[in-house]
């Protein structure tokens, strides 16, 4: 029957005129963009730059690498307006690259590299200008670099991947804010309270999914629209935790809010690896929890029955139940399971990094896993690269006004956003979710 | 079964007649198992007594969906909608007084023997502050009765003091009606426009800078503000639907990120002595002259100003443009399906654009009312948290600006009691927040309300908000 209908409906729908053709040279302009920043702005640094890949009290040493500033922000420069030309070419047909499967494949790796050229320019730029300003120059370390903004990156990560759960059993989860918020505020009462960080890191896990079963309760048995819920979750936990912050932990600092935190875990060998040891396996348990959590869910989502199911709840409620799935079930069970990684993210705020909890101490951290979530276009992996992206920007930037570089701080810590929405609207443009997203399933 | 656009006027005078031909004695809308206590009839007879004669036929859709029922249960949800209304507010207040109560350190610390009556205590006293703060405080009232004569009484402010709490509630309301507006117009037309701060904090740039870097004659002055508010609100939500319209990029993200954007680059701009920085080491704006304040309407003991007669203007402006052009029919209709409208042949791109302008406008608007209204200057962090609460006060609202403008007249309440709240009952500010969005909750959830209280129920799905656009439109 679709047979007969399909070959109509190109007729009947207009097709999206200006977005597509506009969209098509978006790629190639954004490359061009980034390649003439590269060189005009960043190539006019005086003097080199100097990085450093060795972490204080590391057993090997590895030299530092000095590079002439100027020189190496061109040559980044002129590599990115290389790769525009190739992208342009490709958009116009010159090149053809084979399937599009492929196509899409060396376009993310273009990204991928226009991206890493830019930062080497900006890290350049950044270290000569702050030695031409006369002090002693302080290197730029790379590796306290990677390390901490694979840890600023942690509750994004989490987040952005209970996100892509939710939304895939057809759930849109805006109460990443709040899971977040309820769980750094969990964890750190149990912590105190109790003593052990990993009973901490239960309960705020659990108070995750708490808003998560809530979200569920009222998305999926009271059909609330469900953008509005989340907001609205978000609201009442940042009142509640804010409310409940006055009146007992001020008050009580010393028994509810005085939490240790998790020390870090070095992996016996991988962790003594020069550059990528300390980085990647000399970190505190969260990370690893982290790990776990995105190979079991980037395996779940798309190997297992599981996986298959949710998607499908996703997607096309109807047809899922008609094969026997029970839909509301399944989303209950998602959304509920989901909020135990943000509630991980959460405790990560208190007994992963901070310690005591704060009002608003996650500051729209959870916002930035949903747009990470959008980014990564639904994908556990997608996300958790898209979370890594605003975790590096937000250390980065962290890193450069330590070292006193002659640019405003508050503009520096402009740039992740703005880099964000060039990039979503040059590169990403319309991320299609899943079908059923946001649509409460009644039974006919 | 969720309901895109709040046209909400029950039963056209044609419907009836359409259905009501062939229908037996049909069963009444299929209504989910109700609770055995209420009596049925009660509510729908009055709400549209007129078309309750023919008994709607069984639709053949099944669920509800001919016309003549829809119609009828419109009526009937819209009859309850006041009840359900009051029901959360009286809900969330039993929540926030609980809440009181079990975290006062005096309650906590009381001998078993005294924990009610001093629970009891510290509820009733956050919530006389809560009424003294925003409505009227009695002992004002008394004050003024003691006075000779009303002139003096005038004269000697002790009117004003009485309706200090109300025009306080105003004060703090403008902002809120006008930023919820700019939730709610985009919501109609099926976008979230999460991104009232940023617009804000652009028309308070711009509102600020005409302000005091000006000076022209003293109502040119204001309109100019009033305007150069608006514009730089619009910009940054024209940008966001500009974005969409040709990218597609999604406007959440968009809207969410210009927030941060705009948040440091107010800092930037306030940290810079060349740009908006006035003399001095402090992150704040010179302050505007005063031929660019916002008139106070009744004497200047009393704060409410004209900032709070153009968000009633903008709210019936936003109901004229929804609801009786064709621009506001297009916006709905591009809420309502996107790809309908566009093969209705409409310029779906050109709406996303032009809604999130008016949007992005009306939220500057918000930020000008704080500048010239009640802050006469920027700092770092007089934009609040106007743009996620309006998002609240669009919800409580339902979407329509009327709903917004009593939705706004609550939260500024609560708002201008807040303080009150504090020193005089010690209730954390926050309190605010927690009522609000419990209210919230329990309003998006008529069936829910309808459970705890043994209403008669509605609809088997119950028809949440009328805004329930999901996420992909």
């Amino acid at each position: 029957m679709s047979a007969v209908v399909a070959p109509r409906l190109p007729v009947l729908l207009p097709s999206e005129p200006r977005v597509s053709r506009t969209r098509r040279f978006a790629g190639p302009v954004v490359f061009l963009a980034f390649g003439l920043v590269d060189i005009l702005a960043l190539g006019r640094a005086h003097g080199s730059a100097t990085l450093a890949f060795t972490p204080e009290f590391a057993k090997v040493t590895v030299p530092n690498l000095t590079l002439p500033a100027a020189a190496t922000s061109i040559t980044c420069g002129v590599l990115t307006l290389l790769l525009a030309l190739a992208r342009l070419l490709e958009v116009t047909g010159t090149i053809r690259t084979g399937s599009p499967h492929t196509t899409r494949l060396w376009r993310r790796i273009a990204l991928g590299l226009v991206l890493f050229l830019f930062v080497l320019a900006l890290l350049c730029w950044s270290d000569a200008s702050q030695s031409s300003s006369g002090t002693q120059a302080i290197p730029i370390n790379i590796v306290n670099l990677m390390q901490g903004s694979l840890s600023q990156s942690i509750p994004i990560m989490l987040g952005a991947i209970t996100g892509v759960i939710c939304s895939r059993s057809g759930v849109i989860n805006i109460a990443i804010e709040g899971q977040l918020l309820l769980g750094a505020f969990c964890a750190a009462i149990a912590t105190t309270a109790t003593g052990s960080l990993w009973i901490g890191l239960i309960c705020g896990a659990l108070a995750g999914s708490l808003v998560g079963a809530l979200l569920a309760v009222f998305a999926i048995a009271y059909v609330v629209d469900q953008v509005v819920l989340g907001v609205v979750l978000n609201g009442l936990v940042l009142g509640l935790t804010g409310y409940l912050y006055n009146s007992l932990m001020v008050p009580y600092a010393n028994t509810l809010n005085n939490p240790a935190t998790f020390n870090p875990v070095k992996i016996p060998l991988i962790g003594d690896i020069p550059i990528l040891g300390p980085v990647f396996a000399d970190s505190s348990p969260f990370l690893y929890i982290t790990y776990a959590v995105l190979i079991a869910v980037s395996f779940g989502l798309f190997r297992t029955r599981w996986g298959l199911r949710t998607r499908a709840v996703g997607e096309h409620p109807v047809a899922a139940d008609t094969v026997g799935i029970r839909v509301l079930a399944l989303r209950y069970r998602n959304v509920i399971l989901a909020g135990l990684i943000a509630g991980i993210g959460g405790a990560y705020f208190t007994v992963g990094s901070v310690g005591s909890f704060g009002i608003d101490m996650t500051s729209g951290v959870g916002y930035i896993a949903l747009a990470a979530m959008i980014f990564g276009r639904y994908t556990p992996v997608g996300a958790v690269l898209a979370a890594l992206l605003f975790g590096f920007t937000t250390e980065l930037q962290s890193v450069l006004s330590s070292i006193n570089v002659p640019i405003q701080s508050n503009l520096l810590l402009m740039t992740p956003y703005v880099v964000t929405i060039v990039v979503v609207a040059g590169l990403v443009g319309k991320v299609r979710g899943p079908k059923a997203e946001g649509v409460p399933y009644v039974k006919a | 079964m969720t309901e895109p656009t709040p046209s909400t006027e029950p039963a056209p005078p044609g419907e009836p007649a359409k259905t009501a031909s062939p229908s037996p004695s049909a069963p009444p809308p299929p209504a989910t198992p109700s609770s055995a206590t209420s009596p049925p009839p009660a509510t729908p007879s009055s709400a549209t007594p007129s078309s309750a004669t023919p008994p709607p036929g069984r639709p053949v859709a099944g669920r509800g969906n001919g016309s003549f029922g829809k119609n009828f249960l419109t009526a009937l949800v819209e009859g309850n909608t006041i009840t359900v209304t009051i029901l959360a507010i009286v809900t969330a207040a039993v929540v926030g007084g609980l809440l009181s109560a079990f975290t006062n350190t005096s309650v906590l610390n009381a001998p078993a023997g005294d924990l009610i009556p001093r629970a009891w205590a510290a509820v009733a006293a956050t919530y006389t502050a809560l009424f003294e703060g925003s409505i009227v405080n009695p002992h004002t009232l008394q004050a003024l009765f003691q006075q000779a004569s009303l002139p003096t009484a005038l004269h000697d402010g002790y009117v004003s003091a009485v309706f200090k709490p109300l025009s306080e509630t105003c004060v703090a309301a403008t902002p809120l009606i006008l930023a919820g507006l700019a939730v709610a117009v985009p919501y109609q037309a099926g976008m979230f426009n999460i991104g009232g701060q940023s617009q804000i904090i652009g028309g308070m740039i711009f509102s600020v800078w005409l302000g005091f870097d000006v000076s022209l004659p003293p109502v040119i002055h204001v309109v100019v503000c009033v305007a150069g508010g608006f514009a730089g609100g619009a910009v940054l939500g024209w940008l966001a639907g500009e974005i969409k319209a040709r990218t597609g990029a999604h406007e959440v993200i968009v809207t969410i990120m210009l927030n941060y954007v705009m948040a440091y680059f107010l800092n930037f701009l306030l940290n810079s002595p060349s740009m908006l920085e006035a003399p001095g080491s402090n992150p704040v704006t010179p302050s505007i002259a005063s031929n660019a304040h916002l008139p106070h309407l009744f004497g200047p003991n009393l704060r409410l100003n004209v900032g709070f007669l153009i968000a009633l203007a903008c709210a019936f402006g936003v109901w004229w443009l929804m609801n009786r052009t064709t621009t506001g029919f297009e916006f709905r209709a591009v809420g309502a399906s996107a790809s309908a409208a566009r093969v209705a042949g409409m310029k779906v791109e050109r709406s996303w654009a032009l809604v999130m302008l008016i949007a992005g406008g009306l939220a500057g608007l918000a930020g000008s009312a704080i500048v010239q209204g009640t802050d006469f200057a920027v700092n770092t962090s007089n934009y609040g948290s106007y743009g996620i609460d309006a998002i609240t006060v669009a919800l409580l609202g339902r979407g329509r600006p009327g709903g917004v403008v009593w939705a706004g007249l609550l939260f500024g309440a609560l708002n201008a009691a807040s303080g009150l709240m504090q020193s005089a009952a010690n209730t954390p500010p926050q309190m605010v927040e927690v009522l609000e969005s419990v209210i919230v909750l329990f309003i998006a959830a008529p069936p829910l309300i309808r459970t705890m209280y043994r209403l008669r129920a509605t609809r088997a799905g119950g028809v949440g908000t009328t805004m329930s656009k999901g996420w992909n439109a």
